[in-house]
């Protein structure tokens, strides 16, 4: 372990509410390995989507206005759960490097000036790369055994490739590892990087219906016994609305959705005030209940072969 | 010394932006400048006899055109002025289009640029004295590089033309990516039918000597007189034993072999002879597979071969050859499907390349010719086929068009339906290119009497569903998606160039673009030159083409090469090094640095040692004359004193302005 990995932390606006158990699981996971997360004191709006249709400059400076915050902590680096504040701030960096007329215009709206200089990270991606997939192995208590899992990235975590750097941006391996590591099964899940419907879910449910109804297909299709995700929204699609998806597509789907955090709770043995569990929409208890049969039937063979 | 200068407008190419009668008037202020004025074309046969009448007329010493670039028309106009009764030498070009007219758009700057460059030129013009070139046998032997078609057909008219040819081929047997095709467009005639013959006459063609398995180590020489080294890679099988029974391979136990001929369809045997027509037909270990190289013990094929022609030891050999002139016929290789992560080309079994299906396709493959899914043997019935895999996108650095990607994509769908009466095939196209003959008419038939499906459009994404590949796209004369459900998904991958394209490049001294395809002399008027003499360019080694074009090119070369033997000496480039023999103190610093061993240290008539150079040999490169601390030797046509005046030329007047201020 390597105490010594600290960050300037960005819990975004879906943490403190629809995503709490992300939130919670997420400072959980990072505590018990170690990694110390400074929240940026008096943190706003990332400026995603509402502030981004309306305009650019805008939304950049209240992604800015974060950075600019981080920077006055004195950090290098700030990471985020959410993949869509991830993307924001990102992209405002990304172009404020690109273009100083930009940088300009964006920070005549700031009090303090944004000098760019510190990086933003996904959390998954600090925990991949700084931390190392060996690093989370060693803190499992409780291996996954037997869980398998359709491992499911979003549309926004590795895209724009030249924009968010990291992984594959077709096929994404850092949360696969991760859970690998959890001892838990990862199914070759084809639709990794698909769109879920995102915030069509106001405007045009039926969308949501078929695009997430397709990635809970496939993912039952491949035998998953749960989806494990690290966005927010995808989550929320998928978990929340998938009574309404059941009803639309005359299915009936029962695959709790996790958040990839939590799955590392579990593993790591933490309790349930850290993970939240009772969060998810469709429970996670059979899908917990069948791992640990499985595991205390394979525990059982095991010791008859022990005793042959 | 009377010296002529001739301004040329080029039409509007030179005279649009560059006042070229304003050029003229200040070139008769030009030192010894007795003659100038501007010519619509001098490259004509008006502007040409201009020039000529004018030598003549004002009994001018030297000549200097200020036009196009030298790699133009040097040649065009050293002979007019060898017609006019001048030596070839006494002659100059400044290049005022595409150092000056094409790159500005001002013209009283352009006008000032021109003027300076002929002034350039005429003051190396006062410096330049006759040059007579001299004769040198050449050998009449060629090199051909690459056993494809275009190889094998250059090799075959050059030795029809009675020409000795040595033909290298890299892998075990000629033939290249043809001998791998099923059919072949638009006549879907049989490929290794049409090919099979002539791979056979190069066997059996006296004038042809063969290395296969083999690949050029290093070139030295020139024009006439090349000297290569040829590796013979060890194949641990002696090919003056083996008869090609193939009775090792039927016994190997090693069956996990990658089977490069099959694309890796299938595994093959480790020791192994690709295909029943290979040419030579004969055995080669693979050793990163067979057991005797890897656990050091096996010996199955020693003990069945009939002729004990199998060697374990066998090492890599090196033949030397002299030839008079090298064609390369490299190649190309296909793109890597597994860029696009999309498509799942390398995750999906069932994601396979255009070439992997024409196995499949081909009675001699692995499967017999019946279309088979890699992952479970069942024959598909639904096939996807997605043109432009690494063709036409600046995203993977491919931005040129394959060209013969719409063309075998229309054959395998033909094919398809042929092999399989009830199957469905899809294609996702960009546009259709088919400009060749009988090739537009070849894809309207694919789509009207075959019924293959074409949607315009790009796939998003090719993924497994149950036991189907879902191929999403759009098609974007509907204005929708399209989803798909497939049994076999076939990417049209595009060309490349061939892996290690550069290195042998750097070895023949040719140059070669950003994508590694060899660089043609000139890219309408010299397609099979390169900028080397010598050396000539067949097939796709040059850029993607197909197989007419191929062996349209192998042709060509091997014209090119009959025209160069025709005569029985060549003449040398007389702009070489000369050595002074006052000034030489014999140190030998040229002849350690000159790259092509063209200086060798000789001794005077009082037995003190002097450099002396090899005048056929030196390439005129000018190193030697940078190195010499005596300044003792000198490249003709470009002396120190030569530069110096054209410096001085151009900056002159500049300095003494600096001094000034």
């Amino acid at each position: 372990m390597s105490p010594e990995l600290s960050y300037a932390y960005y819990p975004g606006c879906s943490g403190l509410s629809t995503s709490k158990d992300y939130e919670i699981s997420t400072r959980a996971v990072c505590r018990a390995l170690g990694i110390k997360l400074q929240e940026i004191p008096d943190w706003s709006c990332c400026g995603s989507t509402p502030a981004h249709t309306v305009d650019h400059v805008f939304s950049a400076a209240l992604s800015a206005r974060n950075l600019s915050l981080a920077e006055q902590m004195g950090s290098d680096t700030v990471i985020t759960p959410c993949p869509s504040c991830l993307t924001n701030l990102k992209v405002a960096a990304h172009r404020m490097e690109q273009e100083p007329a930009f940088q300009q215009e964006v920070n005549r709206h700031l009090q303090e000036p944004c000098v760019n200089t510190v990086q933003v990270k996904s959390v998954l991606q600090a925990l991949i790369q700084d931390l190392g997939p060996e690093a989370i192995a060693k803190q499992v208590e409780k291996p996954l055994s037997g869980l398998k899992i359709a491992p499911y990235y979003g549309c926004i975590m590795n895209r724009p490739p030249e924009v968010m750097d990291f992984d594959d941006p077709e096929n994404p391996v850092a949360m696969d590892e991760i859970l690998r590591g959890l001892g838990a099964e990862v199914l070759p899940y084809p639709l990794k990087v698909e769109c879920c419907g995102a915030s069509y879910g106001v405007a045009r449910k039926d969308v949501v219906m078929q695009l997430s109804g397709k990635l809970l297909d496939l993912a039952d299709s491949l035998g998953a016994d749960a989806i494990a995700t690290a966005c927010p929204l995808c989550q929320m699609n998928l978990d929340l609305r998938q009574d309404q998806i059941n009803a639309a597509l005359k299915r009936s789907f029962r695959l709790p959705v996790f958040y990839y955090t939590q799955l590392m709770g579990l593993a790591f043995g933490l309790e349930e005030k850290d993970l939240l569990l009772n969060k998810l929409n469709v429970p996670a208890g059979p899908a917990l209940a069948k791992m640990q049969q499985a595991a205390e039937a394979a525990a059982e063979q095991d010791a008859q072969t022990k005793e042959q | 010394m009377k010296i002529g200068v001739f301004v040329c407008h080029c039409g509007s190419n030179i005279a649009g932006t560059v006042d070229v009668a304003g050029v003229a008037q200040a070139a008769k202020n030009f030192p010894e400048v007795a003659f100038a004025t501007d010519l619509l074309y001098s490259c004509s046969e008006p502007g040409q006899e201009a020039i000529v009448q004018a030598v003549q007329e004002h009994d001018l010493d030297g000549v200097v055109v200020a036009a196009c670039t030298p790699r133009m028309h040097e040649p065009t106009f050293r002979r007019a002025v060898e017609r006019a009764g001048l030596n070839r030498y006494m002659f100059e070009m400044a290049n005022i289009r595409e150092h000056c007219s094409w790159v500005g758009k001002d013209k009283d700057a352009n006008t000032r640029k021109a003027s300076d460059l002929v002034l350039q030129a005429v003051e190396k013009l006062r410096f330049d004295r006759p040059l007579q070139a001299k004769s040198f046998d050449i050998n009449k032997r060629v090199l051909v590089v690459g056993g494809g078609v275009a190889g094998i057909q250059a090799a075959l008219d050059c030795a029809d033309g009675g020409l000795e040819v040595v033909l290298l081929e890299k892998t075990s047997t000629i033939g290249g990516k043809m001998a791998k095709l099923d059919k072949t467009f638009p006549t879907v005639d049989c490929s290794s039918c049409i090919l099979g013959p002539k791979m056979v006459d190069v066997s059996m063609h006296p004038n042809i000597t063969l290395y296969a398995y083999a690949e050029l180590e290093s070139v030295e020489g020139y024009v006439g007189n090349f000297e290569v080294s040829v590796k013979k890679k060890a194949t641990y099988v002696d090919w003056d034993k083996c008869t090609g029974c193939g009775l090792c391979m039927e016994k190997c136990p090693s069956k996990k072999a990658y089977d490069a001929f099959n694309e890796g369809i299938a595994p093959t045997r480790a020791i192994n002879i690709p295909f029943p027509q290979a040419i030579p037909k004969r055995a080669v270990i693979d050793p990163t597979y067979c057991r005797q190289f890897i656990k050091g013990k096996c010996g199955v094929c020693a003990k069945v071969c009939p002729t004990e022609a199998i060697d374990y030891e066998m090492q890599d050999s090196f033949v030397q050859e002299k030839v008079g002139a090298v064609i390369t016929a490299t190649g190309y290789d296909l793109f890597d499907y597994r860029k696009y992560g999309e498509y799942g080309g390398g995750r999906y079994p069932d994601v396979i390349t255009s070439m992997q299906y024409e196995r499949l396709l081909n009675a001699s493959g692995p499967t017999g010719g019946h279309i088979q899914r890699p992952s479970d043997g069942r024959e598909p019935k639904k096939v996807v086929f997605i043109q432009c895999v690494g063709s036409r996108d600046k995203s993977v650095d491919r931005p040129y068009c394959s060209g013969f990607c719409c063309m075998y994509t229309a054959k395998q769908t033909i094919l398809t339906k042929d092999h399989i009466p009830d199957s469905q095939s899809y294609v996702f196209y960009m546009d259709i290119r088919a400009p060749g003959k009988m090739y537009d008419e070849f894809t309207r038939r694919a789509m009207e009497e075959y019924g293959a499906q074409y949607i315009r459009g790009r796939v998003s994404q090719v993924y497994p569903y149950k036991d189907s590949l879902i191929v999403r796209g759009v098609d974007t004369l509907l204005g929708s998606q399209v989803e798909i459900e497939a049994d076999l998904v076939v990417l049209a991958v595009g060309a490349e160039a061939s892996r290690g394209a550069s290195e042998l490049a750097e070895k023949l001294r040719i140059s070669y673009d950003a994508y590694g395809f060899y660089m043609e002399s000139h890219p309408k008027l010299r397609p099979v030159e390169t900028n080397t003499a010598g050396v000539y360019l067949a097939g796709a080694c040059q850029g993607s083409k197909d197989i007419p074009a191929s062996v349209g090119q192998g042709s060509a070369a091997a014209a090119k090469v009959l025209a160069l033997f025709s005569k029985d000496q060549l003449e040398s480039d007389p702009q070489v090094a000369l050595v002074s023999q006052a000034r030489c103190v014999g140190c030998g610093k040229c002849v350690q640095t000159c790259p092509f061993g063209a200086i060798q240290l000789a001794e005077d008539r009082a037995g003190n040692p002097k450099a002396e150079v090899i005048e056929t040999v030196c390439q005129g490169c000018g190193l030697c004359t940078v190195t010499c601390p005596q300044s003792a030797i000198q490249l003709q046509h470009f002396t120190d004193n030569q530069i110096l005046a054209e410096v001085n030329a151009l900056c002159q007047q500049a300095m003494e302005e600096s001094f000034e201020s």
